[in-house]
């Protein structure tokens, strides 16, 4: 529908738009976030949410504390590989659709304690991760602006073609296996089907 | 292969429900709840297997290491400037005063000697540090008790305030990373003290006004009163230190023990409580608010001027000689102190951070026998643990 | 406070049998400290805390330390005969020392706000030789940190009552802080490798692409 007709009809106060983009304005202005802080990150999660950074105006006014009842889990901290099958469990109990921000370098990567036998090198070996979000400890700004993206990212689904998103396919898997305690590691020490570490042969 | 798997360990009492015990109705009473690691307190991802009889609590077993981020190996291999930035992800909420413990441990170790102007800049730092920990630490209390909020918000609002001078001082808000050995990184900029008067000079009037909004509330004088009692000798043999220990009455105050900095030249009281409870923890940090304002108002004004590093200490191929120190600060949580085995090489030996927190949750169990579970919540909130801090 | 030497002398004419050991601190801080021998640390505690004079009833900080078998290198004054004459050398003399795991205590007290007294005590050697008495009933606050020295040193504190392992996991076989411990092969991608980092990449990949 092209804007001239568009506009003409939005004078005489008729509002035309597409399924598409009413479900995703829907969805994208109240994600609810689970209250998920591990480490210091946590701390400018909260001051994100609070009087200055108001995070509630993005329509993510209430932290759920039930994994159930949230859409987005922002995984703010060091993940360690004590904590890592817990957090795999809390993602599978979320319902779809769901979405992840790597919030911080430890969950992009392991951070500055990467050369750590307790610290998983990155949470996105388990599970998938959206938005990652660079800082130690990344300002309430940048929180923010991730928030954004994520909003973008979501207008931009669409309903049926071939990247529609993961709750509305019914092949894709929704829950990835929790790894468990072995004795020197964690046992898968990643999971192959999301991230496989990157090969040294050059492509030229 | 690990040495405990061929010798015998001496008996455990962790147990919680007794497996093939005589009378199976009693065990069929008990009630097994494992708190955490996620739960909706804000405290970090912190568990503890609480064992009920009805609401009333029969054993409590912290478990952590949810956060271990062997902080202490990467010392061992790290030198020892490269570790200042990670004792900021301590007790991530107070970076400065880690900072300042880990630089007076490295100073006694190297014998380094700090200016005035310098000493100035330390405590002003960590009473401001000090200031916005006990304020959003009573945020967290409320929000615990059901609060949902608004004295967080309240609390948050001044902290930001804080934290403002710390990103104009140092370049960020809350990983500080600016101590160093024999001083500070970078010298106040113009207007700073300007700015953290005015801060100061306001902040009095908000302490009256969170104390006003809750103070008096019948809700918070109900649930904290009588709850979680720590009795005075438990607590000096429990290793016990901080608020914590002064709400049970003891007066250790190592800012007056060991009079470490420039301290002696203030005068400021150190607040007591009578009854060891929930109420007396959350009324000393008040208290201890009050007492900051008073060390913080003399050193902005007093503060000199001249150096602010010890001109003979070396940033860059720093080897400190053979030996070892153990240097401590009243951190707001607690006693906070490092001990330092170095063997002559740029990397110590041997890194320890004695954490306050971690010492303080020995005593857990013992305050929360017999209490509600709702109670648990809160008297963890009051022993103010940091989970960086915990497990390192 | 009274120093360390006069200390030693009152607590071993108050406990038969214990020998304390003054060990030097050459560094600027100029902390000394005290070793005990195992069998007799824990009269050696209860001394500390009950002594009127003392009265150290805050342990503050309980560590453990990992010293690796190592060669000692002392200069000795040796006579020698050089030449058809005798001359005092200095030469230098090697000595195998054994490792061995130490638990180290730090001391203060909150009556009489002293302190610290440090008090060190050695295990015979760092494989299965590693069992210490456990503090824990002369000051309860020593409970989780000898904990965590078990979890990741691997000292076994005999008394303590509940020993397990508090920052790993239970099924974890390793004591990671020990010097010669090896870290599991979760290898991550360096962008710019360079020096041991890029050894390690190279045998983690190993032969895989040919590279």
């Amino acid at each position: 529908m092209d804007e001239g007709l568009r506009s003409e009809l939005s004078k005489q106060g008729i509002f035309t738009t597409s399924i598409e983009d009413l479900y995703n304005w829907g969805r994208k202005n109240s994600v609810w976030p689970l209250q998920f802080g591990l480490a210091c990150c946590a701390i400018e999660m909260i001051a994100t949410s609070m009087a200055r950074y108001d995070l509630a105006r993005f329509g993510a006014e209430v932290f759920r504390p039930s994994p159930r009842q949230a859409d987005l889990m922002i995984v703010a901290g060091t993940v360690t590989k004590k904590m890592a099958p817990q957090v795999v469990r809390l993602y599978n109990q979320m319902p779809e659709p769901k979405y992840v921000i790597a919030m911080g370098a430890c969950a992009i990567s392991g951070g500055p304690f990467k050369q750590g036998y307790n610290v998983l090198k990155g949470i996105d070996r388990y599970i998938p991760v959206d938005v990652h979000i660079p800082g130690c400890p990344p300002r309430p700004e940048a929180l923010l602006h991730a928030f954004m993206t994520l909003q973008e990212k979501i207008g931009k689904q669409s309903l049926t073609n071939q990247d529609r998103p993961r709750h509305l396919d019914p092949a894709a898997a929704s829950e990835f296996p929790v790894p468990h305690f072995g004795e020197h590691d964690l046992e898968p020490s990643s999971n192959p089907d999301l991230w496989r570490p990157p090969s040294l042969v050059r492509a030229d | 292969m690990s040495i405990t798997a061929d010798i015998t360990l001496p008996p455990r009492n962790y147990e919680i429900l007794p497996k093939g015990i005589s009378n199976p109705e009693a065990a069929g009473d008990l009630l097994e709840v494992a708190m955490g690691p996620h739960h909706p307190s804000t405290h970090g991802v912190f568990r503890m297997d609480v064992v009920l009889d009805g609401e009333r609590v029969v054993k409590l077993k912290p478990v952590f290491g949810y956060l271990h981020r062997n902080h202490e190996k990467i010392g061992e291999n790290t030198s020892y400037l490269g570790s200042m930035p990670y004792t900021d992800r301590l007790d991530y909420f107070c970076s400065l005063t880690n900072n300042w413990a880990y630089a007076l441990a490295v100073e006694k170790l190297a014998g380094l000697q700090v200016p005035e102007r310098a000493e100035y800049i330390r405590i002003i730092t960590a009473e401001l540090t000090r200031l916005q920990n006990h304020v959003s630490l009573v945020g967290f209390l409320l929000q615990d008790m059901g609060a949902l909020g608004t004295p967080l918000m309240y609390a948050f609002r001044e902290r930001e305030k804080i934290l403002d001078l710390f990103e104009s001082l140092t370049g960020a808000r809350m990983m500080c990373n600016y101590m160093r050995f024999g001083g500070c990184r970078v010298d106040l900029p113009e207007g700073w003290l300007e700015q953290a008067a005015r801060v100061v000079a306001e902040f009095p009037r908000f302490v009256d006004e969170f104390e006003r909004l809750i103070g008096g509330n019948e809700i918070l004088m109900a649930r904290t009163q009588g709850v979680g009692i720590l009795p005075k000798a438990l607590a000096i043999n429990t290793g016990v230190t901080g608020p914590m220990l002064r709400a049970s009455g003891v007066n250790y105050d190592i800012r007056k023990v060991d009079k470490y900095g420039i301290y002696d030249r203030f005068s400021f009281r150190v607040p007591l409580g009578e009854h060891g409870d929930v109420y007396d923890r959350y009324m000393i940090r008040i208290l201890e608010i009050r007492e900051s304002l008073k060390i913080l108002e003399p050193a902005l004004r007093d503060i000199p001027k001249g150096p602010i590093i010890d001109p003979k200490a070396k940033l860059r191929g720093f080897r400190p000689k053979i030996g070892e120190a153990y240097g401590r600060i009243e951190a707001p949580k607690g006693e906070l102190g490092f001990y330092l085995i170095s063997d002559g090489s740029p990397n110590p030996y041997r890194y320890r951070v004695r954490p306050p927190s971690f010492i303080n949750l020995t005593i857990l169990e013992d305050m929360c026998l017999g209490q509600l579970v709702a109670d648990v919540v809160i008297i963890l909130g009051s022993v103010d643990i940091v989970l960086g801090e915990v497990d390192r | 406070m009274e120093t360390l030497e006069q200390i030693k002398v009152r607590t071993e004419a108050a406990i038969a049998g214990a020998l304390l050991e003054i060990i030097p601190n050459d560094s600027p801080s100029g902390q000394r400290s005290l070793l005990v021998d195992p069998a007799h640390a824990a009269a050696v505690a209860a001394f500390f805390r009950d002594d009127p004079q003392l009265r150290l009833d805050y342990a503050s900080n309980v560590t453990g330390v990992d010293w690796l078998d190592t060669v000692l290198k002392e200069k000795v004054k040796v006579k020698k005969l050089i030449e058809g004459v005798e001359k005092e050398v200095e030469e230098v003399v090697e000595r195998k020392r054994a490792g061995y795991l130490e638990a180290v205590y730090h001391l203060y007290s909150m009556e009489l706000k002293h302190g610290p007294v440090i008090l060190r005590m050695r295990t015979a050697n760092r494989s299965d030789n590693v069992r210490l008495p456990s503090l824990t009933p002369v000051w309860r606050g020593c409970e989780f940190q000898e904990r965590e020295i078990f979890d990741l040193y691997g000292i076994i504190f005999d008394g303590h009552p509940d020993l397990r392992r508090i920052l790993m996991w239970d099924g974890f076989l390793d004591h990671p802080m020990r010097k010669d411990y090896v870290e599991p092969d979760d290898y991550e991608y360096e962008p710019t490798p360079h020096d041991e980092v890029l050894e390690k990449m190279k045998e983690h990949y190993g032969q895989k692409a040919g590279q």
